[in-house]
């Protein structure tokens, strides 16, 4: 078995002068505590990267930094996914014996850091040098080529996509940590400025600086155990050119595999932690992972069914649409809001029963992906 | 290798692919083997520039001064008649499942194949 001992999370936006390291610092402390374990006892380290201070080594100068001799340690880059890939590792790390409690870190201040051109510049990248970024393709662009043929396949609309922002900055309302506090509606969706149609700016996430950190263990530290019940990937392709047909993306073979791995089926579902770097990325996924029927994901967010009170509360933190998105740390927010619902510590968020969650990552242009189910044991 | 067949992202006004001798798959983005099944040197072909639009997406904020200048811009998926999908850029109001033909067009100091619907 492995478990998740404890979380850690900044509040998402701007800290002014807080570099990397800091942040990353700041949530590892905040996860060490909420574990109850002290930095000797922390035996593997696994860290996300940074593309304001990049390093070939980022886990040793991070555990050097801390405070921390591993006896394992390296960083992962899968984009989007890397969080989860990480805790996905780190649990077979520790069911297999060869950590005890590994230290899953990552944050950056990726907002006050380096100039708006220079990130977006840097996540262009993801495109191929030779066939994609002469275009001047954007990360928003690719997602939006991927939005106009799903709305053509499945006659969901740009109010549908502007659904999901909505709920997302509703959730973040009631977390102090997120970055945006103020109501928006549909119309503040469909009157935000044009950045890569079919998406304007409130259907992208925003840039924050933020930090996130996890220990997974073998042995529980604490009264309510979270453990990882089953996990699994799926890559199809790097490049927006290279995805295969919409109906054969990596998401519904990654959950296939990981409700396999868990013996779980989407009923057994009671709380939703889904990667949301768009509104698209998230009702792709909503539907793809089986929590609603092709194109119905915006017909059940407007029925309730997706809020704190429905029955499949989702991102209750406000997801990267709205509580942030600092690169790694901002999908790792995702479990830790999981955490604090699947062991009552959700505050004013609380939903009734969080006991089994599901989670997805998605990196590069839906890409890669990681599926995984949590369980509460008592 | 086949001998080089000109090609837009070296800056010349044409659109070629890669069909393998041994098993027959179409690949797009070059390179010395076939993906598919790994024999060596896949044949290099000129495509007749022709296509249907798969997805299409406006730029309106671009990430760079060079491509700032230039928005909003189209771009475009298309796939070929050939066997094989590419980006490029095409004209404003193009819808998916449009017939398109490719001509080029200088982009921020490059060439880049530009679409036009089919009359
Ligand atoms: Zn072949």
């Amino acid at each position: 078995m492995s478990f998740i001992t404890g979380v850690g999370l900044t509040p998402f936006g701007k800290h002014e002068g807080s570099s990397s390291l800091d942040l990353m610092s700041k949530a590892a402390q905040s996860a060490l505590d909420d574990a109850g374990l002290k930095r000797a006892e922390i035996d593997g380290i696994l860290c996300g990267y940074s593309t304001v201070s990049p390093h070939i080594m980022l886990a040793t100068v991070f555990a050097e930094h801390f405070g921390i001799r591993p006896s394992y340690a390296h960083a992962v880059q899968v984009g989007g996914a890397t969080g989860l890939a990480m805790t996905m590792l780190a649990h077979h790390l520790v069911t297999s014996g060869v950590c005890r409690n590994v230290l899953v870190v990552a944050g950056e201040n990726r907002l006050t850091g380096q100039s708006r051109d220079a990130l977006i510049q840097a996540l262009a990248q993801v495109g191929h040098p030779d066939y994609e970024v002469p275009l001047g393709p954007t990360i928003p662009a690719y997602y939006g080529l991927v939005a106009t043929r799903y709305m053509h396949e499945y006659g969901v609309t740009e109010q549908d996509l502007a659904e999901f922002a909505v709920l997302m900055r509703a959730h973040a309302c009631a977390h102090p940590g997120a970055q945006f506090h103020d109501p928006i509606t549909v119309a503040d969706v469909m009157a935000s400025k044009p950045v890569a149609l079919p998406l304007k700016l409130l259907d992208c996430c925003p840039v924050s600086d933020g930090g996130a950190a996890f220990v997974i263990s073998r042995e529980r530290t604490g009264e309510a155990g979270v453990h990882i019940r089953g996990c699994a990937q799926a890559h199809t392709h790097q490049h927006v050119t290279a995805a295969p047909a919409l109906s054969a993306l990596g998401a519904e073979i990654s959950i296939a595999r990981a409700k396999e791995a868990a013996g779980l089926t989407i009923s057994d579902v009671r709380y939703a932690a889904i990667y949301d770097s768009f509104t698209i990325t998230l009702a792709m996924l909503l539907e793809d992972l089986g929590l609603a029927g092709r194109g119905e994901a915006a017909a059940r967010v407007r029925s309730g069914h997706f809020g704190r009170e429905g029955a499949m509360p989702l991102n209750t933190h406000g997801g990267l649409l709205s509580y942030g998105h600092c690169g790694v740390g901002g999908a790792m927010a995702h479990l830790v809001e999981a955490h604090l619902q699947m062991t009552g510590r959700a505050a004013g968020r609380q939903v009734r029963d969080a006991s089994i969650a599901l989670l997805h990552g998605d990196g590069g242009v839906l890409s890669s992906h990681v599926s995984m189910f949590l369980e509460r044991v008592r | 290798m086949s001998e080089r067949l000109a090609d837009w992202t070296k800056g010349e006004q044409a659109i070629t692919f890669q069909t393998c001798g041994a098993c027959g798959h179409v690949q797009y983005f070059h390179r010395a083997f076939c993906a598919a099944c790994g024999a060596a040197d896949p044949r290099a072909r000129r495509a007749s520039g022709r296509g249907r639009v798969y997805a299409t997406s406006l730029v309106c904020r671009a990430a760079t001064p060079e491509t700032r200048a230039l928005v909003p811009y189209n771009i475009l998926l298309v796939d070929c008649p050939e066997g094989f999908r590419m980006m490029a850029h095409g004209e404003n109001g193009l819808a998916i499942g449009d017939t398109v033909t490719a001509s080029f067009k200088p982009f921020a100091g490059k060439l880049v194949p530009f679409f036009t619907k089919e009359a």
